[in-house]
């Protein structure tokens, strides 16, 4: 019954322990004061189990106990009955007696002392061992909700880990001296550091590392795609499983709030210069804190009437809690950011406008133009943009209509155009809605599917369907006009296109109906032309996005910087961070040569 | 938050005006352009086009008919209250360059638009001719106001309460038949109409601009929800309108996608209710 919860819990050192005289095998059982609690929720009862998980059993027949509050007077080989007490060797933590066995480690044979004394821990491998061992501990799993029970509910899906999860996470480093997870990370944060930190049980220290080089820590913990950044790179996943970086990311900045340690520094300096950040996104939060700490001061414009941009309209509740975002916004209001919603740039004031009262702007609006594809039937009701939909359930809380005004849509077989990130998003968002099936219709094979291999892996095991190497031709409508199926046709690859994906060829006649009550268009955004149409001397590229400096980020205006998707179209909230920062730094020296002006609003 | 200034009832209470304090946006709004309110936390966006404004005061009017829960919501405001959020200006302003002579017309609602497009083309030193239209004599609204900035009115009312009977057809393929001057015809109302008079113009080869005003949620071109079609192309009102050449628009799509959420809407004002 509580099998589908435990599954979730990796305590396995794989230690197995070799007898120094015969060379047979046998594991070492302890019961220890340190166990792991995990809280598990089954059948909407709550109960607590807890696992004590020193070492783990090898072979439970031939495992010694060793249990009560004093020191073992002795400790046999289960096989060749040899005492195993060292007397040469004390403990060198409470000098007791010592008992010594070999331990196999990739195929290394490595002495390891273990303490007789029932609670203390001392095992006397040299540093150089241990490293060996802790490549042995397998990437843990952070406990997560039910699939069958989460796909009904929009609270979170992962708990996060545990402290005792997260440490022994923590202890998979191997502190590379030359680390190349901080190469892999876009804002290059000191990874092997702030997990040091961590091995020290120094949670908020940690956090306070991380913070240095990147403000979001909770949302980049959650929603970076680690996977093809600092832990693509990481040494131990070489051979391994890396380590889950972001899951301890995550949980340092998660620890640090909910024990309110979080400490606002006070900026004591003054540049007596102003910026202007526009978008208040992942890219333009960046920028504001970065610059509000070097003495700017600092206004951030945001379109709509809540802040946090993509992270407040486009990332559902139960991947990225409001809660969080709202906290780190509020972090950066405490710094002394100011914040002015419902402020259309472009529209209520123009880029020109903001550089009379300001030194220096930066452009963070995204890309928020939600592309169609130009089907027939396209119009039909009860087909939406992934835009559309994500900003109804999740800025405008549809979910809680009637108590919130804005409709929910609703579909019993609702079809999702796209293979990205955002598809899987409204997958499991529709999902959430209890409709009856889900599916996902994408053009190429799992292979090139776009989204992150964990939400691909959600989206499945909460029972989303996916229709792969599949195309909308039309949509059908009812008398209504609402949409009632989907004409498909099926592709197969053939040679890669521009961007090194094979390209989706359409088999001619294979074209069939899926039924479908309502469709959600997630196959990506263009730019919005508010901004450009106000700032015409501002320079485009070929693709119709802000043309900058690739090194400072500043564009064609002198002054004016961007960065994010609204310079290379849809990308990731971590990859916009990282174009803030370089805007940021530029931005910072390029000013300091500049003599404060006085100016005002 | 933004105050209410002034609030007038109008057509049978169906109809109400707010001058709402909003100065930054006073300074910038162009006639035809619009704001998104929403009144309270739990609320919706609505669109409503801006039927006025005064910079120097920092207010902004605008005009609406109560037609679902936020609307009635609204009703329910007094002087000084505060709405929660009012964005703006959204859209592209109308075209109101100096052209010669004009008509206008405007349905129901739709005068309150049609007013601050009007009297920007009278600024312009148009010739403005303007076709107003209503139910009846109760349901006409800013008749004075529209006398004011028109060198000629015409009023038509369905059931001949008031000015001529019939629709804002009548008179205008009669002006249309007429006089040979006319450069433009700008029309704003119920879809129906805007549909009519642009099958009129049509037969006379003048150019025609509408107003649109479709389902919409952040207005400010995220969403795709106001998309409408064009010339068979896929356009935005948000960002792209809401004016479009009225003789490119399909109406009929329009009338189905503006009807989707009418179940809802009963659902919400019943939720209200309860």
């Amino acid at each position: 019954m509580l099998e589908q919860d435990v599954r979730y819990l990796k305590y396995k050192t794989y230690l197995s322990f070799y007898c120094p005289h015969c060379s047979k095998t046998f594991n070492v059982e302890r019961q220890h004061e340190k166990s792991l609690i995990f809280n598990a929720r089954y059948k909407n009862q709550d109960m607590v189990l807890k696992l004590s998980p020193f070492l783990d059993v090898f072979d439970i027949k031939t495992s010694i106990p060793l249990k009560g509050d004093d020191v073992l007077d002795d400790l046999l080989c289960p096989h060749c009955k040899t005492s195993l007490i060292n007397p040469d060797v004390k403990c060198a933590e409470c000098g007791s007696k010592v008992g010594e066995a070999i331990v196999s480690a990739y195929a290394k044979l490595i002495p390891f002392f273990f303490c007789l004394k029932h609670g203390c821990e001392w095992h006397g491998i040299t540093k150089e061992d241990e490293k060996i061992i802790k490549l042995k501990i397998p990437r843990q799993d952070m406990p997560e909700q039910d699939p069958g029970i989460r796909a009904k509910n929009f609270q979170e899906v992962p708990y996060g880990f545990t402290t005792e999860l997260a440490l022994l996470e923590a202890g998979r480093c191997l502190q590379c001296k030359r680390p190349l997870c901080v190469e892999g990370c876009p804002v290059n944060i000191d990874i092997p550091g702030f997990i040091e930190l961590m091995t020290k049980e120094k949670f908020d220290a940690a956090a306070r590392k991380i913070k240095e080089t990147n403000v979001l820590p909770a949302i980049c913990g959650r929603v970076c795609p680690q996977e093809s950044q600092c832990e693509a790179r990481c040494i131990v996943g070489k051979k391994d499983e890396p380590v889950a970086i972001g899951r301890l990311e995550r949980f340092v900045a998660d620890y640090e709030r909910k024990m309110d340690l979080v400490k606002v520094p006070e900026i004591r300096h003054s540049t007596g210069k102003k910026i202007a950040v526009v978008g208040s996104g992942p890219g333009g939060l960046t920028v504001a804190a970065d610059m509000r700490l070097l003495g700017y001061e600092v206004t951030i414009f945001e379109a709509l009437h809540e802040p946090g941009g993509v992270l407040t309209y486009g990332i559902p509740e139960f991947r990225l809690p409001k809660s969080i975002v709202k906290f780190e916004i509020d972090y950066l209001i405490k710094l002394g950011c100011r914040l002015e919603l419902n402020h259309i740039i472009g529209n209520i004031l123009t880029v020109d406008d903001l550089l009379e009262h300001f030194d220096a702007v930066y452009i963070g609006v995204g890309a928020g133009l939600p592309w169609f594809m130009g089907l027939e039937g396209e119009s039909l009701g009860n087909i939406f943009s992934a835009n559309e939909y994500l900003t109804r359930m999740n800025l405008m809380k549809a979910y809680k209509f009637p108590e919130y005004d804005t409709p929910m849509p609703k579909g019993n077989r609702i079809a999702v155009i796209g293979g990205g990130n955002v598809a899987m998003d409204c997958a499991r968002t529709a999902m959430r809605t209890g409709s009856d099936e889900v599916t996902i219709v994408y053009r190429r094979s799992r292979h090139e599917l776009p989204a992150r291999i964990e939400e691909v892996h959600h989206a499945e095991e909460e029972g989303i369907r996916f229709r792969l190497l599949t195309s909308p031709v039309r949509y059908i409508g009812t008398d209504y006009n609402t949409i009632k199926a989907m004409e498909c046709i099926q592709m197969q690859l053939g040679e890669p296109d521009a961007s090194g994906r094979r390209r989706p060829v359409p088999i001619e006649g294979s074209n069939y109906i899926l039924e479908c009550d309502m469709a959600i268009v997630a196959i990506g955004n263009g730019p919005n032309p508010i901004i450009f149409n106000s700032t015409p001397d501002m320079k485009l590229n070929k693709r119709g996005y802000i043309d900058i400096n690739p090194e400072t980020g500043e564009t064609s205006k002198e002054f004016v910087y961007a960065g994010g998707d609204i310079v290379t179209g849809s990308a990731t909230v971590i990859e916009a961070m990282g174009s803030g920062r370089i805007a940021a730094r530029a931005m910072h020296k390029k000013l300091s040569k500049v003599k404060p002006e006085k100016k005002t609003i | 938050m933004f105050e209410i200034k002034r609030k007038q009832s109008m057509a049978k209470n169906t109809i109400i005006r707010f001058d709402i304090e909003a100065p930054k946006i006073a300074k910038k709004v162009k006639p035809g352009q619009f704001v998104i309110i929403r009144v309270n936390e739990t609320g919706e966006r609505i669109p409503l086009t801006v039927a006025d404004k005064d910079d120097f005061a920092g207010i902004i009017t605008i005009i609406f008919q109560i037609v679902g829960k936020t609307t009635a919501l609204m009703r329910s405001l007094n002087e000084g209250d505060y709405l929660l959020d009012v964005v703006g200006p959204l859209g592209k302003p109308a075209d109101i360059e100096k052209k010669g002579t004009v008509i206008v017309v405007g349905g129901g609602t739709g005068v309150a638009i049609l007013y601050h497009v009007a009297k920007g083309f009278k600024e312009n030193g148009n010739y403005v001719i303007s076709i107003m239209g209503a139910k009846e004599k109760e349901m006409l609204i800013l008749e004075n106001e529209m006398a004011a900035i028109s060198d000629e009115l015409v009023i038509t009312t369905d059931d001949g309460s008031y000015g001529k009977r019939g629709f804002v057809t009548m008179p205008l393929e009669k002006y249309l038949g007429e006089r040979y001057d006319i450069s433009m015809v700008y029309a704003i109302g119920p879809i129906i109409m805007m549909k009519n008079v642009c099958k009129l113009t049509k037969k006379y080869n003048i150019p025609t601009m509408v107003s649109l005003n479709p389902i919409m949620i952040d207005g400010t071109g995220m969403c795709g929800g106001c998309r409408v079609r064009v010339n068979n192309e896929i356009k935005f009102c948000c960002v792209d309108g809401p004016d479009f050449d009225g003789h490119a628009v399909d109406y009929d799509e329009l009338i189905k996608r503006n009807s989707m959420y009418l179940q809802d809407e009963k659902d919400s004002l019943l939720f209200s209710i309860k």
